[in-house]
C-alpha cells in the first residue's frame, strides 16, 4: 500500500494553475525525486502534501486516510511529515538543539531531559556532536542545513518532505547534505526530493517524476527518465542541465 | 608606513577636524558675544541663570525627580505587558475572538489620536470624580492609568510593526513540525519580534520618561510640580533650568543607547 498517493491533484494560485491534476503514488521505504524546471510545480506539490498550501481538487491519502477533506486540522497530520526548505528556515534565536527540541517538547510534551539523548545521538549522527550549543549564525549553510534535517528528523515522521535543499548551498557543501540524505536513504525513510541534483536522483532514487506545466509527464526508473526520456519535453529539459 | 592612500585619507580627516574645531569654536563665540548685547540679558540671566537659587533649589528638584523615576519604574512593565496584550489581540483570527479584535484595534486608534495630557485630564479628574472612596481616589492611580493606556496603544503598534516583520518562512517551518498557532507565535515569532522593536520601544519610553512630568497638572508634586514651587516662593525661574537639566541627565544618555541599538541592528542585517 502507498504511504503518500495524490489523486487528480489541482492547485492554483489565482487564475494560474500550478498543478493540474497529479496522480503520484509513494510506497514506504521508497525514495522519490522530482525533477523539473523551475515553476513546473515541485514546491508547490511538496507544500501540498504537508498541508501548507490548501488544494483546489483532488485527494490526498496518508497512510489510506484522507488528508484533503477542507477544514481538516492540518496540526496532526504535518507532526507525521518532515519537511526541509531550500532556505533551511532554523529559528535564529535558538541554539540547534533548542531548534531540534522545541517541536518535541511542544507537541510530544517531552522535557528537555528525556530528548537530549536522543538528539544528541542525531547530531552526532550526522557529523554535528560539537555543534548542539551554536546559533544559526555560527554554522555554515551546510551544518544549518544539516541541523534542519535532524530538527524534522526529531519528531519521528513517517515521510520526509525536501524541497530543493542544496540549492541555496556553496557548491562544496552540497556533498555534505547530500551525504546526510544518503544515510536516510539506508535506514529506510520513505522521501520524497524536489531536486535538481541529477547524478544523486540517479544514484539512489527508486523513482523519477518529471513535472511539467503542472502535470508529472514521465515518471519511472532513474534510468528510464534520466537516461532514456520518451518524451521530447524531458529530453530537452535534461540537455538543458548539460 | 602609510600607502598613498592612508596618508591621502589621513591628510582629509586631518583637514576636517580642523574645519570642524574652528567653526564650531566660531559659532560659539558668537553665541557667547552676542546673546549678553541683547537689551534683556541682564534680566534674564537673573531670572533663568541664578547661581544661588541653582545650589539652593537643586536638591529638592533632584529628590522630587525621585517619584518621577517611580511612576517610570511601576508604569514601563504594564505599558509593556498591555501593549503586547493589544498587539496580539489584533492578530486574533477566531470569528468568536472578533469583538476582542475590534476593541483592540479601537483602542489603538483612539489612545493614539488624543493628546496625552488630554487623557490624563479626562482620566484623571473624571474618575475620582465618580466619587471614589480612598485610596481609590488618588491621582498617582489615575494618572498612572492615563499615561499607561496612552503610551501602551503606543508600543502595542511598535510590536504589531515587528510581529509582522517575521518572515514567512518562520511560520511555515514552524507549522511544519506541527507546531500550534499559539505556540508558533510564543516560542518563534514573539522573542524574534520583541527584539527586533527594541530599539523603538525604547525611544517610546524616552517620551515616556519625559510625560511623567505632564502628571503634575493632576496633583502629584513631582519635579515640574516642585520647580513651579520653588518658582512661586522664590519669584525665579532658575528651578525650570535645574529640571530640564536633570532630565537630559536621564535622556540624552539613553537616547544616544537606543540609537546605539538601532545602528548595531542596521548594521547586522546589512
Amino acid at each position: 500500500m502507498s504511504l503518500i498517493e495524490t489523486r487528480a491533484l489541482r492547485k492554483q494560485f489565482g487564475t494560474t494553475t500550478v498543478l493540474d491534476g497529479v496522480d503520484l503514488s509513494v510506497e514506504v521505504g521508497q525514495m522519490v525525486c522530482l525533477i523539473g524546471a523551475s515553476g513546473s510545480g515541485k514546491s508547490t506539490l511538496l507544500r501540498c502534501l504537508n498541508l501548507l498550501d490548501p488544494i483546489d481538487d483532488g485527494v490526498i491519502l496518508l497512510g489510506g486516510e484522507d488528508i484533503s477533506v477542507p477544514g481538516l486540522d492540518p496540526q496532526p497530520v504535518r507532526q507525521r511529515i518532515g519537511m526541509v526548505f531550500q532556505s533551511y528556515n532554523l529559528f535564529p534565536h535558538m541554539s540547534a538543539v533548542e531548534n531540534t527540541m522545541l517541536a518535541p517538547r511542544r507537541v510530544h510534551g517531552k522535557s528537555r531531559t528525556e530528548l537530549l539523548p536522543e538528539v544528541t545521538a542525531l547530531f552526532q549522527r550526522f557529523g554535528l556532536g560539537d555543534r548542539l550549543h551554536h546559533y544559526p549564525d555560527q554554522l555554515s549553510g551546510g551544518q544549518q542545513q544539516r541541523v534542519a534535517i535532524v530538527r524534522a528528523l526529531a519528531m519521528h515522521p513517517e515521510i520526509m518532505l525536501f524541497d530543493e535543499i542544496t540549492s541555496a548551498l556553496d557548491p562544496e557543501l552540497v556533498g555534505e547534505v547530500l551525504d546526510t540524505l544518503r544515510e536516510l536513504r539506508e535506514d529506510g525513510m520513505t522521501m520524497i526530493l524536489a531536486t535538481h541534483e541529477m547524478g544523486f536522483a540517479r544514484d539512489l532514487a527508486d523513482r523519477v517524476c518529471f513535472l511539467d506545466r503542472g502535470i508529472i509527464l514521465e515518471e519511472g526508473s532513474a534510468d528510464q527518465v534520466l537516461t532514456n526520456p520518451r518524451e521530447p519535453r524531458t529530453q530537452a529539459f535534461l540537455k538543458r542541465l548539460l | 608606513m602609510l600607502t598613498r592612500r592612508q596618508a591621502y585619507e589621513a591628510q582629509v580627516r586631518r583637514r576636517a577636524t580642523t574645519r570642524a574645531a574652528l567653526s564650531t569654536f566660531g559659532v560659539i563665540a558668537a553665541l557667547v558675544l552676542l546673546i549678553p548685547l541683547a537689551p534683556g540679558w541682564p534680566a534674564v540671566k537673573r531670572s533663568f541663570f541664578n547661581a544661588e537659587v541653582f545650589v539652593d533649589t537643586f536638591p529638592g528638584l533632584l529628590n522630587a525627580f525621585v517619584l518621577d523615576v517611580a511612576i517610570f519604574a511601576w508604569s514601563a512593565p504594564m505599558i509593556f505587558a498591555l501593549g503586547l496584550l493589544v498587539a496580539l489581540a489584533r492578530d486574533l483570527r477566531a470569528p468568536a475572538a472578533y469583538p476582542i479584535r475590534l476593541f483592540a484595534i479601537l483602542y489603538t486608534d483612539i489612545f493614539r489620536g488624543v493628546p496625552v495630557i488630554l487623557v490624563i485630564y479626562l482620566v484623571g479628574f473624571g474618575i475620582p470624580g465618580l466619587g471614589l472612596p480612598r485610596p481609590w481616589n488618588s491621582p498617582y492611580i489615575w494618572g498612572t492609568v492615563a499615561l499607561v493606556l496612552t503610551y501602551a496603544a503606543y508600543v502595542a503598534e511598535v510590536f504589531r510593526t515587528g510581529i509582522d516583520s517575521i518572515h514567512q518562512s518562520q511560520r511555515t517551518a514552524a507549522a511544519s513540525l506541527g507546531l500550534s498557532g499559539a505556540d508558533t507565535m510564543r516560542f518563534v515569532i514573539l522573542p524574534q519580534a520583541i527584539r527586533k522593536v527594541v530599539p523603538a520601544n525604547m525611544n517610546i519610553f524616552i517620551a515616556l520618561q519625559k510625560d511623567v512630568a505632564l502628571l503634575s497638572f493632576i496633583g502629584p508634586v513631582e519635579i515640574f510640580r516642585q520647580a513651579g514651587v520653588y518658582k512661586s516662593l522664590m519669584a525665579n525661574f532658575t528651578p525650570y533650568v535645574g529640571a530640564a537639566l536633570i532630565f537630559l541627565a536621564i535622556t540624552i544618555p539613553a537616547t544616544r543607547y537606543a540609537d546605539y541599538l538601532l545602528a548595531k541592528q542596521t548594521r547586522a542585517r546589512s
